[in-house]
């Protein structure tokens, strides 16, 4: 008996440690790092407990309290803001009901919007820039992303309806943001007024969802056999990637409408979105390069030993794979696409930090407030870039266990 | 080989995907865009004066597309900002209201374009701006290369800030001083300049970036620091003490700030300049944004002259009408207005007395050709 007993204690999972011995391990367990934990704890909590303290009590967050508009969609003519409203509304809209349909992280990411959004309309301050409008707008935006997520659960509504809706929701969108010369209802909107959030959005997601198909164009290209294809495509590659956005962004801003034949223009948005873009593409497609070179030329083999062709083996083989080796490395480059978009201010286009520069010379009172406003603007990138690599991570872990994309 | 040709009808796809962007891009600004090349398409080329029948050009783009162009900025106190419902004002913009006006009859028919420093140049060569108002210095190689300069607005020029504590009453006691200065500038040129002409020395404390060279002059990291005076008198004013503080009266550098419309287009450029007459002479003759109307029926015959009561002042052979100039002075007022706006003493932004900026008859510089 006693026997047993004692082997019962040794096969016992060992026992988390109490938090003096924790402590005791990982702060003072020998002389440097009690020295460490001595100097470091307190300068840690003194700039914790000053920062807290200047967000809460110094920090004066008028210019961003008095102009949410202008940080959310900077000049968009006011009277027309239901336009953004009703794009924002429709995206929310799919998401909930992708959601609905597949679960994991895009309820994550409804769930943050939907907290985000509940959060802000029922704001127990009372606030003249968050009028009951806006509040019911929010709420009931809030009751779109469920009611999308009850949708998305029915069997009836079929996962193509909502990838289809995925498609055309943004085109949609960007032509209603656009508008008709001459409409009554929804008057041309010239890009010169977009700004702000709306901007960073559009520039990001644009950027990403175009540089997609080209990065992944160049890609095959580089590993062409045809020396044409094969050399463009590294010219393209090796340019880009050799020089820096800001000149790329300056190519595009300036020099391409010195270039460009007299009787054609482009707007301005658009060139800094194909800049943002080309600079994207070209890092995708070496991100894509790397991850066709990581499969096994015993697939392709393969493939060809059982009658596939050239594009069927790309397509149904090397695609699946490849792309799945390497996604969560373009997460994390669109990651810092979105981060790159705050470069296009130095071509003049107001995007959230670009709004943020024209708010803080608004008023006298505001040219003092520059840290307050660039505080945002960063809690706000933060936010986002969370996360998506939060995304990213949980792309990682479950695409080993998953068969399909 | 094969594969070869799947890659092929990729990359098609991929360029016929790219001319479906460029075709697209077309038709969302089609009517403005190929006007607008139209009539910019021999400036760049042609020497000496351009013909009067290419004159008309920008003037008749902005009629038939009912909108101003103007090239600005967001992002300048007292110049070029935003309010809280982003529509644009300052100094610069209501320049560019009183042409909308004058042209259109609609101060708000304007589109600003914010620009960049860099942009300034090109926008104008392409004729991608009808006018550009963005605190621009007036230079004899900017008047070469970028466009056709109307008439000075504002007389800018750098100076320097001191604390009232300093006891420094002028720049002769300059020597041996610490200057706060954003590095790389003609601002920092413009001081080395001053200080060896003078004969002193100087410490220049360097900062790459505008806020940290203010926040290190409060701090007393300096005893003066310099810029142009309007961007002195707006850092002052954020200043949580501005009295504090004092811009001595000496201008070391020159800066006109002035509109500039693209080379080649005559008739335009006649229209800008003389909406900028009409401004400062409607204060010089007293013709407020608030009196212009009974103004009218005034017995100064100069007044009616600018009003359009009586004679020509150019309006037919320019084709526009008699109202024009008092609608742009009944749009954002006479000079003074616009100045005492931003720059007055009540001003939104900061307060600039108007030195230079005066009318010529009160020892100023704003003088203006008549209007008749």
């Amino acid at each position: 008996m006693e026997n047993i007993r004692t082997t019962k204690g040794a096969i016992r999972p060992p026992q988390p440690p109490g938090p003096l011995k924790w402590v005791r391990d990982n702060l003072f367990n020998n002389w440097y790092n009690t020295l460490l934990t001595v100097v470091l704890v307190p300068t840690v909590l003194f700039v914790l407990v000053q920062s807290i303290l200047w967000v809460f009590t110094k920090a004066d967050w008028r210019p961003i309290i008095e102009n949410p508009m202008l940080f959310a969609v900077g000049q968009y003519p006011r009277d027309q803001l239901w336009r953004v409203a009703i794009g924002l509304s429709g995206i929310m809209f799919l998401m909930g009901a992708s959601w609905g349909k597949w679960g994991g992280l895009l309820r994550t990411i409804s769930l943050s919007f939907a907290i985000v959004f509940a959060f802000l309309a029922l704001l127990p301050v009372q606030l003249e820039t968050l009028d009951t409008d806006l509040r019911i707008y929010l709420g009931s935006t809030v009751l779109l992303i469920f009611i999308g997520a009850w949708l998305g659960r029915l069997k009836a509504v079929k996962k193509a309806y909502i990838l289809i809706g995925w498609a055309i929701m943004p085109i949609i969108s960007i032509i209603f943001l656009i508008g008709f010369e001459g409409v009554e209802k929804i008057p041309e909107v010239s890009t010169t007024f977009w700004g702000g959030l709306l901007v960073t959005f559009l520039l990001s997601a644009g950027g990403i969802l175009a540089s997609f198909p080209i990065g992944l164009a160049l890609a095959l290209g580089r590993r062409s056999s045809l020396p044409v294809v094969k050399g463009f495509s590294i010219a393209f590659i090796e340019t880009v990637r050799g020089v820096p956005l800001v000149t790329i962004l300056f190519m595009f801003s300036i020099i391409l409408v010195l270039l460009l034949p007299a009787d054609s223009s482009l707007d301005r948005l658009f060139r800094a979105w194909m800049a943002v873009t080309f600079f994207s593409a070209a890092y995708t497609a070496e991100n894509i390069r790397g991850g066709l070179q990581a499969v096994p030329i015993g697939q392709i083999e393969a493939a060809k030993a059982v009658g596939m062709n050239a594009f069927q083996t790309m397509l149904f083989i090397v695609m699946p794979q490849a792309l799945r080796a390497v996604l969560p490395t373009i997460v994390g480059q669109f990651i810092s696409l979105f981060k790159d978009t705050t470069l296009v201010v130095i071509v003049g286009i107001n995007d959230l930090l670009g709004i943020g520069r024209s708010v803080i010379n608004m008023e006298p009172a505001f040219l003092q407030l520059d840290l307050e406003v660039y505080m945002f603007i960063a809690a706000v990138y933060w936010v986002f870039s969370y996360f998506m690599s939060r995304a990213s991570a949980r792309l990682e872990t479950t695409m080993g266990t998953r068969t399909t994309l | 080989m094969r594969k070869s040709i799947a890659l092929l009808t990729l990359l098609v796809a991929f360029s016929l995907l790219l001319a479906a962007c460029g075709a697209a891009e077309e038709t969302a600004a089609p009517a403005e865009a190929t006007e607008a090349m139209e009539m910019t398409e021999e400036p760049g080329e042609t020497e000496g004066p351009a013909p009067a029948a290419q004159g008309g050009g920008i003037l008749d783009k902005v009629k038939s597309s009912g909108k101003l162009i103007c090239g600005g900025r967001t992002d300048l106190a007292g110049f070029g900002m935003l309010d809280a419902d982003g529509n644009n004002e300052g100094f610069d913009v209501d320049l560019c209201r009183a042409v909308a006006a004058a042209v259109l009859g609609d101060p708000t028919a304007i589109e600003l374009v914010p620009l960049t420093a860099a942009d300034r140049g090109p926008v104008l060569q392409t004729a991608e701006v009808d006018m550009l108002s963005r605190n621009v210095t007036w230079t004899a190689s900017r008047e070469a290369q970028w466009g056709n300069f109307t008439t000075t607005m504002f007389f800018d020029g750098q100076g320097f800030m001191i604390t009232k504590d300093s006891g420094i009453t002028s720049t002769d006691e300059f020597d041996g001083a610490t200057v706060c200065v954003t590095s790389g500038t003609t601002t920092e040129q413009n001081l080395s300049d001053f200080f060896r002409q003078n004969g002193m020395s100087y410490e220049a404390v360097i900062f790459e970036d505008t806020s940290a060279v203010y926040a290190a002059y409060e701090e007393g990291r300096c005893d003066v620091t310099t810029s142009d005076k309007s961007q002195l008198a707006s850092v002052r004013s954020g200043f949580a003490d501005p009295d504090a503080h004092i811009i001595l009266d000496i201008t070391i550098s020159k800066e006109p700030l002035t509109p500039v419309v693209p080379h080649g287009d005559d008739t335009w450029y006649d229209t800008v300049n003389i909406v900028m007459f009409a401004l400062i002479n409607a204060e010089e003759l007293g013709v407020t944004q608030d009196n212009v109307e009974a103004m009218k029926t005034s017995d100064n015959i100069k007044v009616l002259r600018l009003l359009g009561q009586e004679g020509d002042w150019g309006y037919s052979d320019l084709g526009l009408d008699a109202d024009a100039l008092a609608r742009a002075i009944a749009a954002v007022g006479n000079y003074g207005e616009i100045y005492d706006r931003y720059m007055g003493p009540n001003g939104k932004s900061f307060t600039l007395p108007r030195g230079p900026n005066n009318l010529w008859t009160n020892g100023g510089l704003i003088y203006a050709p008549p209007v008749k």
